[in-house]
């Protein structure tokens, strides 16, 4: 069976378009990238409210805060890890620490950036983001939720980060998708763990979920697209009720939704979290398929990840 | 507050600035004493003659607008805010002090009259384009001030800002370099020369003038050259005396970032006792 596959960044531009239309003070800023993030779609409907800061990504997230200042709301789009790394300090000190209502959409984030290689996948995004104060952090996980992310941040006034990718991704939700932030979507229940996910993992973590209900263990199955702020009453009652946790995310295992997550538990409902992610290292030219296999990031290591979990949740009641 | 093309009077404003500055310096016991007083007639000849503003404007109101990209400047603009009734004077002297209003640098979100966010060197120009931008597409005809430190135009991102202006014939951008030739570890020429800086400016699109930064007639002037000028962002390079005003800290690297104490205090008041007149 073919699972249909849908362009997170298709959808982002022709999004933004439908957006601009309707709102005059939308403004699009991009650096050179705008063919890939698909604002150019924007560009060409609004000339007037689109500007190409070229390859100056600093300058890029200043001047963005300026259009914010002066009362526009601008969508910045370029590469994830150009806009998380190179303007960190930028979207730090010139937008976020001043509450500027500006929202950062980075596409080619994760490691399914592919062929490029290790100095354009961003592995570290959602990390370097998260830890900005004030600042709210989102990956959806399909095209349809991209959508009601968009839209949702338009009615929140201040700085926002939303992390989508080069790869299609298959669909999980309709058109009628909606998006809250710090709203977690249970996806399923179970009872013996659950799979909190982000961004792409969370078609794979239900693929695996499918596997381990094989073998007769009960799988719950979360979509995290709300990192920052975390949905804590789902990851708390996961906790609770399931006493085990995996999660899984196209991302270092460092600083994103698993120490997020971890964060959390460990706090308050301290249960095993088995974290599915890239492990501390950079990786390797390639295709998406091929990365996501090599570093650990496909169903098997969703699997292997919750075997471990329930071993651990067993040792902890004896 | 009245607006004034009056040299002496302007003058006058100044001298009283600088003693504020390092009333508050002193109290808050650290922050950047020299800085302060290289600029300070700049901003004093923006904020009492040419800039078109009221405290009593919403943010959203049609309006001039200053950025202090050279954030550490701040005891200066917190002075000429203070005197142009953005805020009591009595606030002064909260400087860099638990949960004040008045932050080490610039602050928005806590200072009123405060534009935009400035303090980590480099940034202030990208904010003041798209403020300039913003304004465009209102149809506002409104001019954007930005002063930058002649150390603080190492920062990369400064001549990212400086290519997008001229790019975007951003004519309402007027840049000022309060070029004082000093920054925290030594000469600027030692540390890493920035010359030619007009020539740099000149050459990446921009309308330059290069004035003495303490002489309001020029100050003045330049500003309302900057002002005629069309279709090209402007860059006055304006040539300061790092710590201007008082004799023991002009040109010395040490008060770039340090406050007076007690006794440091008293003979720079007594410096500055006398009402302004006479000289430039």
């Amino acid at each position: 069976m073919t699972v249909e596959k849908l362009s997170l960044r298709e959808y982002y531009g022709k999004t933004l378009v439908q957006l601009g239309g309707e709102n005059k003070d939308i403004v699009v800023l991009d650096a050179d990238l705008s063919s890939s993030t698909k604002t150019s779609l924007f560009g060409k409907e609004f000339p007037d409210r689109f500007f190409n800061m070229g390859v100056s990504e600093q300058d890029l997230m200043g001047t963005a805060a300026g259009l914010a200042a002066g009362g526009k709301i601008p969508f910045v789009s370029t590469f994830s890890i150009f806009a998380s790394g190179r303007a960190w300090e930028q979207i730090r000190q010139s937008i976020c620490y001043p509450q500027q209502n500006v929202k950062i959409v980075t596409t080619h984030g994760g490691i399914t950036v592919g062929p490029d290689g290790p100095t354009h996948q961003a592995l570290e995004d959602i990390s370097l983001m998260r830890s900005i104060p004030s600042m709210k952090v989102i990956v959806p996980s399909d095209a349809h939720e991209t959508v009601a992310a968009i839209k949702a941040v338009l009615d929140f006034n201040g700085p926002v980060f939303i992390r989508l990718s080069r790869e299609k991704f298959p669909v999980i939700f309709d058109e009628t998708k909606t998006f809250k932030l710090g709203n977690a979507d249970v996806l399923k229940k179970g009872a013996d763990l659950t799979i909190i996910a982000c961004g792409l993992m969370v078609h794979t973590a239900l693929e695996a979920a499918g596997e381990l209900e094989k073998e007769g263990i009960s799988i719950g199955v979360i979509n995290m697209s709300s990192i920052k702020p975390l949905d804590r009453s789902a990851i708390l009652a996961a906790a609770r009720e399931t006493g085990a946790i995996v999660t899984a995310e196209e991302h270092s295992i460092i600083g994103g939704l698993g120490s997020a997550v971890t964060e959390l538990t460990s706090e308050n409902i301290p249960v095993p979290v088995v974290r599915v992610g890239v492990r501390d290292v950079f990786c390797s030219s390639g295709t998406a398929e091929e990365l996501l296999a090599c570093y650990n990031l496909d169903k098997n290591a969703i699997i292997t990840a919750a075997h471990r979990a329930l071993e651990l949740k067993k040792q902890r009641r004896v | 507050m009245k607006f004034t093309d009056n040299i002496e009077e302007l003058k006058e404003i100044s001298r009283r600035m600088r003693i504020d500055i390092l009333k508050m310096l002193h109290e808050s016991g650290s922050g950047h004493s020299g800085s302060s007083l290289s600029c300070i007639d700049i901003l004093v000849a923006i904020y009492f003659s040419k800039m078109d503003h009221s405290p009593d404007r919403k943010r959203e109101d049609l309006r001039d607008k200053f950025v202090l990209s050279k954030g550490h400047g701040a005891p200066a603009l917190y002075a000429v805010l203070a005197e142009c009734g953005y805020f009591g004077k009595e606030n002064l002297l909260t400087l860099r002090k638990l949960k004040s209003k008045l932050s080490g640098h610039p602050y928005s979100c806590s200072t009123p009259g405060v534009e935009v966010t400035t303090g980590s060197l480099g940034q202030g120009l990208s904010q003041s384009n798209g403020l300039a931008m913003a304004g465009r597409l209102n149809g506002e005809d409104a001019n954007v001030y930005c002063l930058l430190g002649d150390g603080e135009v190492q920062e990369g991102q400064v001549w990212e800002a400086a290519m997008s202006a001229a790019h975007c014939k951003l004519d309402s951008v007027i840049a000022i370099v309060d070029h004082n030739q000093l920054q925290i570890d030594g000469a600027v020429e030692n540390i890493k020369n920035i010359e030619p800086l007009s020539d740099k400016w000149a050459a990446f699109g921009w309308y330059v003038q290069d004035i003495d930064g303490h002489d309001f007639r020029q100050i003045l002037d330049a500003i309302d050259a900057a002002k005629a000028e069309k279709e090209r962002p402007s860059l006055i390079n304006a040539h300061t005396i790092k710590g201007k005003g008082v004799s023991f800290m002009e040109g010395v690297v040490k008060w770039h970032g340090t406050a007076p104490g007690a006794e440091e205090l008293e003979k720079a008041l007594e410096e500055l006792s006398a009402p302004a007149g006479g000289g430039k």
